[in-house]
């Protein structure tokens, strides 16, 4: 062999690469810079923590897990009509009601998971396109749980750990998605440098080949869908306890579809991906619809389709491809030296 | 290298079973008797029987179609038999299901390259060595890897000579050192016996080499099944020779014996004349 | 006795309307390969131009009916070619994307052009009359519809199975790779199927409106419609189409009939059950 030997070099070398570096925070401070730019924003910095916190539970699944769901509002509708029942009920105490949203959430993806991840491709999409027709459908007839049609009301938020009161400026609602939103970001970044985050990717990259190096791909995949429901699940019961409303498009196709194009839009399987998508999407959305909401759906449609035409990883790809070039030039112009 | 048995050819070219039972229980790692598979009406595979004991290296050729491919599919467990046993270090696994095979001491490479594309070199077979040891379920971990997964592909990139191109994305790499990481993911299971499937298909004979050197390389007490196309390959490297012919086994025994053989002659430059 | 006449008419009536807009998609989508969301905007296209053609340019029912389905696969034929073939044999997620922002646009613009409401596509009045078959009370314009859809039924099951296009058809959709090495010329039978695809689904967009009114939110809410009876029949398959087609129409009106309540919750749920148990579909192939 003439290669040379890196004894102990390798190892050390591929232990420090994944680990977590400060400036992975820069999109959590991103959102929390917020205020910032006037109270007024607060709203809807709110509904973009809570959209992020959905888009990661859905990069587990689409992005780093390869499978293409659009059904996940499943859960987050889930999630959002458990905590607002339970709020309308008098049991309106948030962090119980987000347990609460996560339990049913991830129950419901272990139920779902089991039988949808048995098959792939169009027949998954086809299932999990079911699925969420048939909750709404199911949340649309059963009025007198979920208010049916027209929403779930008489959600009732009672003070944040007894001592934040949720105002009418969102104050509290900010602080509170905001801080939820950094658990799960750090779950989800270190899940996904362990060994079970590894082994999802490679389920994804090869299927055949990872049954063939001793991977049970059926139950991993199930595992990590349960994880990504119960994310899911989180942003709903947030959404609910924040807006103090629960819409039936909080279980609908549409929404399906709006978080699988924030988390393209974002980048796939990129995790900060997750962070850009709905930031991009909810303030064009913001600025766009107070024009002819027509309007906005022209934008939107004729920018999904640019992304997936020419930046197919998103913003996130977009932007690592720059980086990635510029330091070829830069290796360029020092070997010339 | 040392047999424990050794092939008798009857008339008609076929293995005995019986001297297949008698001395190979005990230190064959890889044993089949009577292995059929049929597809429908096509025989694909009939009757074959040999055995591969502790750190011998033999290998299967035949013209295509032969059955080879379907041997080894029948081998990891990717296809069911029709009829026959497998036994893997004296256990029967014929009804085990691929990835429990691999438990058993079981790695297998495929003919067209199947790695983990977006994933550098280290992190294919480190992957392979951390499942193998049951490590895939921690969710809890700093690491991607245990030191014990990492320092093990270090070992197996060093045996095949791979240590250089760690970090590379293995999507990145050239064809020929894509194969080699074929063979690191495979050895990173720890295996016992080790199936190759073609490892030099696709490679222009230059390169050869590497595969031959990474081959040489490979731990003593290891068993190799290695099916090639290439003679010059399996000479230089095998010390025993199958020969598969229309599902059946059609001569047995060392390299020059089967060189020499006139049924092999028969079923080699006979597919030629058609 | 009365209502399961209606009911069967009625049924047969959507089967026609569902088996004209979803067959081209079960073609394509074996075809190709290619998840395309985007189908049903072809039916919503026929529409508005069959409407368009009988209002501005005053023609005639049936010529607009009749004219209609060419000009809308030579749309279809250019939005393939520009758009479409960019993203044969690309990742599921991009292809189920740009089909998404392609129902966007087309809604947008369909918006744009013609508001948000429905409209109605002038129909001759002798159409809309009551007329009684078999002592049951319909109107003509579903005995039409009927006829329209058998009789391209038909025609399509002929041309697939007794032409050469046909068969070639049926070959790539068995077998990509292999029809090309038989030296298919895959990227024209691509377009022309494409095209063909999205000229039924315009008939059956523009003859089918007063079952599935033409609004700009066609394509989206009548999606899982087309979605489902692909589903059921499974991918390149005419047959299944019209099988799948029937019983999606017969499931529907039935539960219209005497569940309204609870008719889609029926469909999906069998849907959803079907697929666990046929993967597949009726009469797709296995992967």
């Amino acid at each position: 062999m003439t290669d040379i030997a890196l004894t102990g070099n390798v190892a050390t070398q591929a232990l420090k690469k994944r680990h977590l570096r400060p400036v992975e925070f820069l999109p959590l401070l991103a959102v929390c810079a917020a205020p910032i730019f006037g109270e007024q924003y607060l709203p809807l910095a709110t509904q973009i923590a809570i959209f992020i916190i959905f888009c990661l539970s859905l990069d587990l699944l689409v992005g780093f897990g390869g499978i293409v769901t659009i059904g996940h509002s499943v859960f987050f509708g889930l999630g959002a009509y458990t905590s607002g029942i339970l709020s309308a009920n008098g049991y309106g105490d948030p962090l119980t009601g987000l347990a609460a949203g996560a339990a049913v959430a991830a129950v419901a993806s272990l139920a779902l998971g089991a039988i949808v991840l048995r098959v792939h491709g169009f027949t998954l999409l086809m299932l999990t396109l079911c699925s969420v027709f048939l909750m709404q459908e199911i949340a649309n007839k059963a009025t007198d749980l979920t208010g049916g049609i027209d929403g779930l009301v008489g959600v009732s938020t009672q003070p944040l750990l007894g001592i934040f009161e949720f105002d009418l400026w969102g104050k509290t609602g900010f602080g509170y998605s905001v801080a939820v939103l950094a658990v799960v970001f750090l779950a989800v970044r270190l899940l996904m440098a362990t060994p079970f985050g590894l082994s999802i990717v490679a389920i994804r990259d090869n299927r055949l080949r990872a049954s063939m190096v001793g991977i049970p791909v059926g139950s991993r995949q199930l595992a990590l869908y349960v994880i990504a429901g119960l994310l899911a699940g989180v942003a709903g019961a947030l959404q609910s306890q924040i807006t103090q409303f629960v819409s039936i498009n909080a279980i609908g196709f549409e929404l399906s579809g709006e978080i699988l194009i924030m988390l393209a839009l974002g980048g796939a399987g990129r995790i900060y991906g997750a962070f850009f998508g709905p930031i991009v999407y909810l303030i064009a959305q913001d600025i766009f619809s107070k024009f002819d909401p027509a309007f906005w759906h022209f934008w939107l449609g004729t920018m999904i389709v640019v992304v997936v035409l020419f930046a197919p990883g998103g913003l996130v790809g977009l932007a690592s491809h720059l980086g990635k070039s510029s330091i070829v030039r830069k290796l360029m112009s020092e070997k010339e030296k | 290298m040392e047999y424990s048995h050794f092939a008798l050819l009857t008339d008609e070219g076929m293995i005995e079973k019986d001297m297949a039972k008698a001395n190979v229980t005990q230190s064959s790692a890889l044993r089949v008797a009577g292995l059929s598979k049929s597809f429908g009406d096509f025989k694909a595979v009939t009757d074959v029987s040999f055995s591969l004991s502790k750190g011998e290296r033999r290998a299967l050729i035949g013209p295509n179609g032969a059955g080879k491919t379907t041997l080894v599919n029948l081998l990891t467990g990717a296809f069911t038999p029709t009829d026959g046993t497998i036994w893997l270090g004296g256990k029967d696994v014929t009804s085990l299901p691929a990835h429990l095979r691999i438990q058993e001491g079981l790695a297998r490479t495929f003919q067209i390259t199947n790695l983990f594309n977006s994933l550098t070199v280290l992190e294919n077979i480190a992957l392979a060595g951390a499942e193998r040891k049951g490590e895939g379920w921690h969710m809890f971990r700093k690491n991607a890897f245990s030191t014990r997964a990492l320092e093990q592909a270090e070992r197996v990139m060093d045996l095949i000579g791979l240590t250089r191109d760690a970090f590379i994305e293995v999507s990145d790499l050239p064809y020929g050192r894509q194969r080699l990481v074929e063979l690191g993911i495979a050895l990173a299971l720890d295996p016992k016996i080790l199936v190759l499937d073609e490892p030099a298909a696709g490679l222009p004979s230059e390169d050869h080499d590497i595969i031959l050197a990474a081959l040489d390389a490979l731990p003593k007490d290891l068993a190799v099944l290695m099916i090639e196309h290439d003679i010059e390959l399996v000479f230089r490297f095998a010390s025993h020779v199958t020969v598969l012919a229309e599902g059946k086994v059609v001569s047995d025994g060392s390299g020059e014996f089967v060189k020499n053989d006139p049924k092999v002659r028969e079923v080699y430059l006979g597919e030629s004349t058609r | 006795m009365d209502i399961v006449l209606s009911i069967l008419i009625h049924s047969v009536a959507f089967t026609a309307l569902l088996y004209l807009i979803s067959v081209g998609l079960s073609v394509t989508m074996g075809l190709m390969g290619f998840v395309n969301l985007a189908h049903g905007v072809f039916a919503m296209v026929g529409g508005y131009v069959t409407a368009t053609l009988i209002t501005a340019v005053h023609l005639p029912w049936w010529a607009a009916i009749a004219l209609t389905p060419f000009i809308v696969s030579g749309i279809g034929v250019v939005v393939e070619k520009v758009l479409y073939s960019r993203l044969y044999g690309k990742a599921e997620l991009d292809q189920v994307l740009f089909s998404i922002g392609l129902l966007f646009v087309a809604s947008a613009v369909a918006q744009e052009l013609y508001g948000p409401l429905l409209i109605q596509i002038p129909m001759p009045a002798s159409l809309l009359e009551p007329i009684q078959v078999l002592g049951v009370s319909t109107s003509s314009y579903k005995l039409v519809l009927v006829a329209v859809g058998a009789s391209v039924a038909l025609a399509v099951l002929y041309a697939l199975e007794r032409t050469t296009l046909g068969a070639m058809i049926r070959a790539a959709v068995e077998n990509r790779t292999m029809a090309e090495g038989l030296g298919l010329n895959t990227s024209l039978l691509f377009s022309g199927t494409f095209a063909l695809g999205t000229g039924l689904a315009a008939l059956g967009g523009a003859i089918g409106a007063e079952l599935f009114p033409i609004t700009p939110a066609y394509g989206f809410v009548y999606l899982v419609y087309f979605m489902i009876v692909v589903a059921i029949a499974g991918l390149g398959t005419v047959r299944g189409a019209f099988i799948a087609s029937f019983l999606v129409a017969l499931i529907s009106t039935i539960s219209a009939y005497f569940l309204p309540e609870y008719g889609t919750i029926v469909l999906f749920a069998g849907v959803f059950l079907l697929l666990l148990v046929r993967p597949q579909g009726l009469f797709g192939r296995v992967s």
